[in-house]
């Protein structure tokens, strides 16, 4: 497929709707028919990180939203979650394995978006919000592609 | 989600199906520690996964809270028959090392049942 296709999701920053997002952005990607149910499971993955995070840090208040777009160009799936919030102060440490500020947490998100996802881009400003960007193109064994990435 | 226990003895056999995620897991951590609280007995928790479809951190923070609250008594909690999503999850985030995994019930039965 080559088309060149997109959506946008928008939603209040509330546990119920991490579900729905990622279920969502998971029917979007298979319209890449050559994602393996495995890679589309990894979609879910990561399209549940980012949203959880934004849920759980992104906000000082009730009300703050989630913006979900999605882009297929080719065979490359773009996924970005932004929102307006707070912010993180220091990117690089939010991103290390294990950094978490609660204790019934393992702060894993980052590092599993980063397995799973081809590439990560987290970009923030204190008080401007938070934007990951995550990419993900099908394996595709034996291709010149996979060799590249792999 | 659902979640059904079971006490034998004093392990918890605990089988979890569906999504475990931010917006299941605080039922999932209010059932298991109504249970604990209630049988001050239980020291290991049998955590049976086989029917669990996903999980992402927070199910995985959910599942590390109660294993915290059981090894802090000398227990420990085991996680039995993960899916292959389940377990892609739990060695990406380097839980495998910290919670041992079993492929059966009689397996964690014969190996666990006497910690």
């Amino acid at each position: 497929m080559s088309a060149t296709n997109h959506v946008t999701l928008e939603f209040p920053a509330i546990a119920q709707n991490v579900e729905f997002a990622r279920v969502a952005v998971a029917c979007f990607a298979s319209q890449i028919d050559s994602f393996t149910m495995e890679e589309i499971d990894d979609i879910k993955l990561i399209v549940s990180e980012a949203v959880s995070n934004v849920v759980l840090h992104g906000y000082d208040s009730p009300g703050g939203l989630v913006r979900v777009h999605a882009v297929i160009e080719g065979n490359v799936l773009t996924i970005t979650v932004e929102d307006t919030g707070r912010g993180i102060a220091d990117v690089e440490q939010a991103r290390q394995p294990a950094f978490t500020t609660s204790p019934d947490r393992m702060g894993m998100g980052f590092t599993i978006m980063e397995a799973l996802s081809d590439d990560l881009d987290v970009s923030s400003r204190p008080g401007a919000g938070v934007r990951v960007i995550m990419k993900k193109a099908p394996r595709m064994a034996g291709s010149e592609e996979h060799e590249r990435r792999s | 989600m659902r979640t059904e226990t079971r006490a034998i003895g004093n392990v918890l056999v605990v089988r979890l199906s569906g999504e475990l995620d931010l917006g299941t897991a605080p039922e999932f951590r209010a059932k298991l520690e109504e249970e604990l609280d209630a049988k001050p007995d239980i020291t290991r928790i049998f955590l049976v996964l086989r029917d669990v479809t996903f999980i992402d951190s927070s199910g995985l923070g959910a599942i590390l809270g109660r294993y915290r609250r059981l090894r802090a008594h000398g227990g420990g909690l085991f996680a039995i028959a993960p899916s292959p999503q389940v377990r892609k999850v739990f060695d990406l985030s380097g839980l495998t090392s910290i919670i041992p995994v079993y492929e059966t019930e009689d397996e964690a039965w014969a190996r666990a049942s006497g910690v």
